[in-house]
């Protein structure tokens, strides 16, 4: 009776997680609007890639603050290793293929992913946001120590890079940069969602809401925390890399606190822990930082700063969150 | 005097100098922090603004350097109090990332509103006489003003150890840090407590920004670059302890005079570095609770 009472329950959680894992048609929308923006705005492109960098960057992002609860200012660091991983390959050793050079800034940024993250990840609260900003910091004055070698403040100039699989030449308006990144994007994605919704996600979604608990139940909790930290840096190591092949230079501020803060924001924006948040966040972001810093760059800043504050006081799950309250609210007023 | 010694005498009365603005501006967070556990990001903006009134009091008005740093610094604690009662109250029981989006949104409003009324080009402040040039100390010439730095920074100590440790607000502030439910059973009004030192903190770290307007010039990023250096301080001293902020700002601020001094191109690297190694080994600071 027992046993057969816990294999029910064993069952029911695994359907559980294959429901959740179920492709659902409106996810395809984001995916969509990608290739429609393609045709709509050809003269975009090159903005459009930017944006699609940091989807990607903020989806790395919410793989640890969103789903592990790992809340880190100093996430531009893996960004960065990324990008100079590529620039210093293509400035110093002529290496220049562009699918090869995402797989070496996977590989960097995963490897300095989880060094740091062995030593960092035993830590929370300040202490945490400290080490994982001075990472950040440090990196960046190694790369100024070494401006021999990085090129320093002036950065990495004027890279080239070969045909995208030998055939495909980048063109002036980066129409095969956009559909490049896109691609590279999908497939991130796909991974992303892999991982979140099995039971390795799961785990992290425990640890994030409970650690007590997790540990009580035999969670390895540290090694599942810098398995999911590793897998963030390298994702954000690719988004470092694109970064530096679509705007073929690449200088320290890629290490600035200013881009970890930024990444950060358009996650809370878009909202925490539920994958297309970064995409809404980074779109939204891009577009208004696009129109208003033209407009007035101080404005904007204000702007950015009062939406911030607006968003932890009164939408705290971020603008997905908002519509899914909405969403509810109207459902329950038509079933009353 | 020999060569390296005196190097070695201009790196520790440099080194002090920086400690002693590391330590005024950076006291009130620990405390802060300490108290009530916020983590707050906006610090360094209202040290920041501590600054440009200072800038326009002596410019526009032609108030003295002195004097200006007083009513700089008293503004700035009053001006701090309705933004604890109305936005950092709602939040003391929020996570550490609201707290800190909330702040940082909060910063980047003030360095854009300091952006739109004295624009990106950093300000300094004229001196009285008796602040600039040297100051003959016996055996050598030293900065008038960094003198004055020490001095003000020693005079501040006394006042706040003092007022922490031998009077009965101090006593309520210590006991409420260490177990704030047990302070509150007791009947300590915790949240006045806190509405005070956090006013107190902003004025110090106002009065830390006015100073720090001739060590560095001030433009409207100082509220997040030197923000960093005042949590790597909190940080590494430990939460809310007096002490503890003292020594971690004596290390890194030596530490990174030296570092400056004699390797000009490490730059920045040495403090960082001294922040991790710390952080390692006490996670909690020097005098933190672990």
């Amino acid at each position: 009776m027992d046993t057969t009472s816990r294999e029910r329950a064993r069952e029911r959680a695994a359907e559980y997680l294959l429901r959740r894992h179920r492709f659902r048609p409106a996810e395809a929308l984001p995916w969509l609007i990608a290739i429609a923006v393609y045709f709509i705005f050809p003269d975009r492109m090159t903005f459009g890639s930017q944006v699609l960098i940091m989807v990607m960057f903020a989806l790395s992002l919410d793989l640890i603050l969103g789903y592990a609860g790992i809340v880190t200012l100093g996430h531009a660091a893996f960004f960065g290793i990324g990008a100079y991983t590529v620039g210093l390959a293509a400035a110093r050793l002529h290496w220049n293929e562009p699918i090869s050079g995402l797989f070496a800034a996977a590989i960097m940024a995963g490897l300095v992913g989880f060094i740091t993250g062995w030593f960092l990840l035993r830590y929370r609260g300040l202490t945490l946001l400290m080490l994982t900003l001075a990472t950040a910091i440090m990196l960046q004055e190694t790369g100024n120590l070494r401006s021999d070698i990085s090129g320093g403040y002036d950065g990495l100039p004027g890279l080239t890079f070969d045909p995208l699989l030998g055939k495909f030449d980048y063109d002036l308006y980066g129409h095969t940069y956009y559909l490049y990144v896109l691609a590279v994007l999908a497939v991130v994605f796909y991974f992303v969602r892999r991982i979140v919704y099995s039971p390795f996600g799961q785990a992290l979604t425990g640890i994030r809401e409970n650690v007590r608990r997790m540990h009580a139940i035999g969670s390895p909790v540290h090694r599942r925390l810098v398995t999911v930290y590793t897998i963030a840096a390298a994702i954000a190591g690719v988004a470092g890399a694109l970064f530096t092949q679509t705007n073929a230079y690449v200088t320290l501020t890629v290490f600035d606190f200013d881009n970890s803060a930024k990444v950060m924001v358009m996650l809370i924006l878009g909202g925490t822990g539920r994958l297309y948040g970064a995409f809404l966040g980074a779109v939204v972001y891009m577009v208004l930082e696009d129109y208003f810093s033209k407009l007035s760059p101080t404005f904007w800043q204000f702007g950015i700063g009062l939406m911030l504050v607006l968003a932890v006081l009164f939408a705290r799950r971020g603008v997905l969150g908002l519509f899914e309250s909405a969403g509810q609210y109207f459902s329950e007023r038509k079933k009353s | 005097m020999p060569h390296f010694a005196n190097i070695a005498v201009s790196i520790l009365f440099d080194g002090l100098a920086y400690a002693m603005f590391l330590f005024i501006t950076s006291v009130g967070l620990s405390v802060t922090m300490g108290l009530m556990g916020f983590v707050n990001l906006a610090h360094g903006a209202f040290a920041m603004a501590g600054g440009y009134i200072v800038v326009s009091l002596t410019r526009s008005l032609g108030i003295d350097f002195v004097p200006a740093l007083a009513i700089s610094s008293v503004t700035i604690g009053v001006a701090s109090i309705p933004f604890e009662r109305f936005l950092y109250r709602r939040l003391y029981r929020s996570t550490d990332l609201e707290q800190v989006l909330l702040t940082i949104g909060l910063a980047f409003m003030a360095i854009a509103t300091a952006t739109y009324f004295y624009g990106p080009i950093p300000k300094s402040v004229p001196l009285p006489e008796w602040l600039q040039g040297d100051v003959n100390l016996g055996f050598r010439y030293f900065p008038s003003y960094r003198a004055f730095l020490i001095v003000l920074g020693a005079a501040l100590i006394a006042i706040l150890w003092y007022a922490f440790e031998r009077t009965n607000i101090g006593a309520k502030i210590r006991a409420a840090v260490d177990n704030r439910r047990m302070a509150e059973s007791v009947g300590i009004n915790v949240d006045l407590l806190f509405t005070l030192t956090f006013a107190v903190g902003s004025g110090l770290a106002a009065l830390g920004g006015g100073l720090a307007i001739q060590l560095f010039g001030l433009s409207p990023s100082f509220a997040v670059i030197y923000l960093v250096l005042f949590l790597i301080v909190v940080a590494v001293g430990g939460l809310g302890s007096l002490k503890g902020t003292l020594l971690a700002a004596l290390v890194l601020g030596v530490f990174d005079t030296g570092g400056k001094y004699l390797l000009a191109d490490a730059g920045g690297f040495f403090i960082y570095a001294v922040t991790v190694a710390v952080l390692l080994i006490k996670p909690a600071g020097f005098y933190g609770r672990e």
